[in-house]
């Protein structure tokens, strides 16, 4: 249907380099080849045997043009095409902006830098994030009218309630697992009995509370994320502002004290599941009686062992909350920002909660708990 | 350049959404080199029928012919149409994980793989010049643009194909006036320098005053008139009065002349 284009240097007049066929998207790699193939000099272009033009064919003629120093102006064109040219011409160019680019090393250390800064700020912003929030406690809990109730009970709901089944099966699994795991130590010392000692103590400890803790940050962070992130993403958080309300009472506290609440009461379930996961497995496979279980268990269980567990609790929950929230307020305008921060609060407060949590062990450890 | 045959040529169009009839016998030729302003209220099926021309919808009965190939019948047809028409969607449809260059790159790449990646790169960068867009545009993403800036950039990949045949579901709304005047312009010089055929969309007058060469009206289930602005503006139907002569039309329409005078 189209004409290939060509090239020919004129054979009278070796100066002259002339043009023709079609100069169109559909022939350009072809084209491009052959402008680049040519390597004689030539100091006046005819371009008037050209069929049809389009911008394509127009920018590589002017870099022709270009590389045989042919002022653009002195190439001759069909008169339909003088204004092709000259548009693709005008139209202010600035090449070499891909020469800026800096080498590849230096590109992958000035990455590692801008993550480090990156963490560093994160860091600051979930600081700054606690402050604004207990400032707004503070200020704004005395003020009953400030108690959004409906708002609590609905998260609590959203976030206690229904995670209640999935930390409880888990709790259990985990239980009987660690169970299974101080057994086939323990066998071989005759100390099978102490698998009661072991479970208590890691789930009272450190297992009930982390295991709630993960979970949440999975299913509640995540969930606070979207949720904020969508508002702010529709410009609903903005309308919260104008509408002269604070967003900080609206939507962060509920969410932070329906989880401040909840996230111990979990923890509680989860103790409870994981040592009933420990007595299911002694008492059916270990051949440890219910009985001598639970007297074993009243012989070990200190109280401190209990609260060591329950005082994280609020910790994690705090972090989850904060998290959350703080993730959901820096979503830009796009739906694929939604998915980065939801994706980034979730390994956030994942890591913080473990961060923390050994952080913690080590302290009670100190102080002889 | 009437004797040519029509860009566009629709028979008989019949588009329904279960028992709620969109269009139906409805007839149109856009023909070559012009820019065509299809206006209409609210639910007429402006943009359904743009979907159906670039067959997205398949229609319930008729026939359309773009660039001489059947919608919907041949597959090969449909890829050379592919690659000689360009759309503009109302928000830009901008892939927002690419950068504008990227985005413009996009279509070089599905239709012509052989080209070499400096050439794509430097014909994706003249497409961002085209439209009047900075050159640090074309390494921004999308969600960084204002939506003027956006509503260029998705002109430039719809150019990307250097097509002969350009699709804009209203491109100005949403520009503020200066935006707006500003965005016409640019399609008349493409036009001009390009050759294009135009299929747009609008609500907005001052751009059917200013650039388009024939209005169609979608009225009662098919295109109730077609002509020049002067002319539809005389039919008599009182949607059309109404929005030709309102206190809009006649601000848009004064413009006109004094740009013509002056």
């Amino acid at each position: 249907m189209s004409e290939r284009p060509w090239l020919t240097l004129d054979e009278q007049q070796t100066d002259t380099l002339t043009l023709g066929g079609d100069w169109q998207l559909v022939h350009l790699g072809e084209l491009d080849r052959a402008v680049d193939a040519f390597r004689q000099r030539a100091s006046h272009l005819d371009a008037s045997s050209i069929g049809r033009l389009d911008a394509s064919g127009a920018l590589l003629l002017l870099k022709l043009a270009n590389r045989l120093g042919i002022d653009a102006d002195t190439i001759e064109l069909k008169s339909e095409h003088q204004a092709l040219l000259e548009t693709v011409q005008s139209s202010p160019s600035s090449t070499g902006g891909d020469s800026k680019r800096l080498p590849a090393w230096t590109r992958g250390l000035a990455a590692i830098g801008a993550a480090v800064t990156a963490q560093f700020e994160q860091i600051l912003r979930l600081l700054g994030f606690l402050g604004l929030t207990l400032q707004t406690a503070l200020k704004a809990l005395p003020q009953p009218s400030n108690w959004k109730l409906t708002s609590i009970v609905h998260h609590m709901q959203q976030t206690g309630l229904g995670a209640l089944p999935l930390v409880v099966l888990l709790s259990f699994l985990v239980g009987a697992v660690v169970a299974f795991l101080g057994a086939t130590v323990l066998r071989d010392f005759g100390a099978e009995l102490f698998v009661v000692d072991l479970t208590v103590i890691a789930f009272l400890r450190e297992m009930g509370v982390l295991l709630t803790a993960i979970l949440l940050a999975g299913r509640t962070a995540s969930a606070f994320t979207a949720q904020i992130g969508t508002m702010k993403s529709r410009e609903e958080i903005d309308a919260i502002r104008t509408i002269g309300l604070d967003p900080m009472v609206l939507l962060v506290l509920p969410r932070l004290i329906a989880l401040l609440i909840m996230l111990p009461i979990l923890t509680v379930f989860a103790m409870a599941a994981g040592l009933g996961g420990g007595l299911v497995v002694s008492a059916t496979v270990l051949d440890i009686p219910a009985e001598l279980y639970f007297t074993r268990m009243h012989e070990v269980v200190q109280l401190r062992h209990y609260l060591v567990g329950l005082i994280k609790a609020p910790l994690f929950a705090v972090v989850i909350a904060l998290v959350g929230c703080l993730e959901g307020f820096k979503v830009g305008g796009t739906a694929q920002s939604v998915g980065e921060r939801t994706t980034s609060a979730v390994v956030q407060s994942i890591s913080l909660v473990i961060v923390i949590n050994a952080a913690a062990a080590v302290f009670f450890m100190q102080i002889g708990w | 350049m009437s004797d040519q045959p029509p860009v566009i040529k629709i028979r008989d169009l019949k588009n329904a959404f279960g028992t709620q009839v969109v269009h139906e016998g409805l007839d149109l030729d856009v023909r070559r080199g012009e820019i065509l302003g299809v206006v209409g209220g609210s639910g007429t099926g402006k943009s359904v029928l743009m979907r159906a021309i670039l067959g997205l919808r398949p229609p319930q009965d008729g026939s359309v012919e773009v660039l001489g190939h059947t919608i919907d019948r041949d597959e090969r047809g449909e890829a050379m149409m592919r690659r000689r028409t360009g759309v503009l969607f109302q928000d830009g449809a901008l892939f927002s994980s690419l950068t504008v260059a990227e985005n413009v790159e996009v279509p070089l790449k599905a239709h012509y793989p052989e080209l070499p990646a400096a050439l794509r790169s430097d014909l994706a960068r003249l497409r961002v010049r085209l439209v009047g867009l900075p050159e640090a545009a074309a390494d921004k993403y999308p969600s960084e643009l204002s939506g003027g800036m956006r509503k260029r950039a998705g002109l430039a990949r719809a150019l990307a194909l250097d097509p002969d045949l350009l699709f804009l579901d209203e491109p100005t709304a949403g520009l503020d006036p200066i935006g707006a005047a500003a965005f016409d312009q640019l399609l008349l010089t493409l036009r001009n320098a390009l050759g294009l055929t135009v299929f747009l969309i609008t609500h907005d007058l001052d751009t059917l005053y200013a650039i388009c060469d024939r209005v169609a009206v979608l009225a009662n289930r098919k295109i109730h008139v077609i002509g020049t602005i002067d002319e539809v503006a005389a039919s008599e139907n009182d949607w059309i009065r109404e929005y030709f002569h309102g206190p809009r039309a006649r601000a848009a329409q004064s413009a006109r002349e004094r740009n013509e005078t002056g």
